[in-house]
């Protein structure tokens, strides 16, 4: 079973990567291109095979490790 | 004073470190590989600067999990003394040994330069040879040091008078300008409520003799040799 965490720094968390990329997309030329956020997706091979007891488990090590929630958020994907 | 420093794969300023303690103590500073699970009989435990663990995942996170961070808690625990500078800060905090985290600097450069700091308060362990409110010259060397918490912590902080230095102009203002990483509040380095745990992004291990250009950073080490002296 495969979970799938992705991290974003919190709303509200200047995220200045994304504000750099959104600005080079203007360099590029294009337009319309509003706020851009950066994060991570982290892809875990897991053992378990109750989708539940699956998403629990990445939920734990999300929370523990994966992100620091003074600064991120997650969400748990099992795929 | 019996001083440690730790030792993670990827750290560089541990023998800067040794080099500004010795010379305030006189004594060699014990070495603790991060796989050792005790600190020994020791009054201050370094986590210096550097790289650990390539900043995998996020800069600090490694090696806050690493065997020896459960014996830096224990001694803090017990009132002991602990001194996170750059990515040692980023360890303390990634540990909750202090609260907030750090961010990449808002202006996204590694920041490789001197900054000056205020001292905030004198009457520590820490920055006893400083007076309150003074400046002095750091040098700094990160890309990570925007200083962020909630709001909360960082009005439970500055209620609390546990703001160590700020970035600061050389006549002592507290500027946006003079704040090249982004931190908020200024913030440049915390103490834990019992005043114990230090943690600051600029390197005043890296001033510490003529010969480096200046002393501006040997006080805060001759200032702990005195207030930790047996």
């Amino acid at each position: 079973m495969k979970a799938i965490v992705t991290v974003m720094l919190k709303n509200g968390v200047l995220d200045p990567q994304g504000k750099a990329i959104g600005h080079a997309l203007g360099t590029l030329g294009f337009a319309g291109v509003g706020e851009v956020r950066v994060g991570k997706r982290i892809e875990l091979e897991l053992a378990e095979t109750d989708p539940a007891a699956a998403r629990k488990a990445a939920e734990e090590m999300g929370r523990r490790l994966l992100a620091n929630l003074v600064i991120e958020s997650f969400t748990v994907e099992i795929v | 004073m019996r001083a440690a420093i730790v030792v993670f794969p990827g750290i560089n300023r541990e023998r800067d470190m040794a080099i500004a303690l010795e010379q305030s103590t006189g004594q060699k500073p014990r070495m603790i590989w991060h796989k050792e699970t005790e600190l020994g009989d020791i009054d201050l435990v370094v986590l210096p600067g550097g790289f650990s663990y390539g900043d995998y995942l996020r800069c600090g996170a490694m090696a806050a999990l690493s065997p020896v961070m459960a014996a830096v808690k224990r001694h803090a625990e017990r009132g002991g003394y602990v001194l996170g500078v750059c990515n040692g800060f980023q360890i303390i905090t990634e540990a909750g040994l202090l609260p907030g985290a750090l961010l990449r600097n808002a202006g996204l450069r590694f920041l490789s330069m001197d900054c000056n700091l205020r001292v905030e308060r004198a009457d520590t362990a820490f920055t006893g040879q400083y007076q309150k409110g003074q400046i002095f010259r750091a040098p700094m060397a990160h890309g990570d040091g925007n200083y962020t918490a909630s709001a909360a912590d960082l009005d439970r902080l500055e209620g609390e008078n546990l703001v160590a230095f700020r970035y600061a102009e050389p006549d002592g203002a507290i500027s946006a300008r003079a704040n090249r990483n982004g931190s908020a509040r200024n913030i440049a380095g915390i103490f834990s409520p019992n005043l114990r745990v230090l943690g600051l992004m600029p390197h005043p291990e890296n001033l510490v003799d003529p010969l480096m250009g200046g002393t501006d950073g040997k006080p805060l080490f001759d200032g702990l040799s005195a207030a930790l002296a047996a």
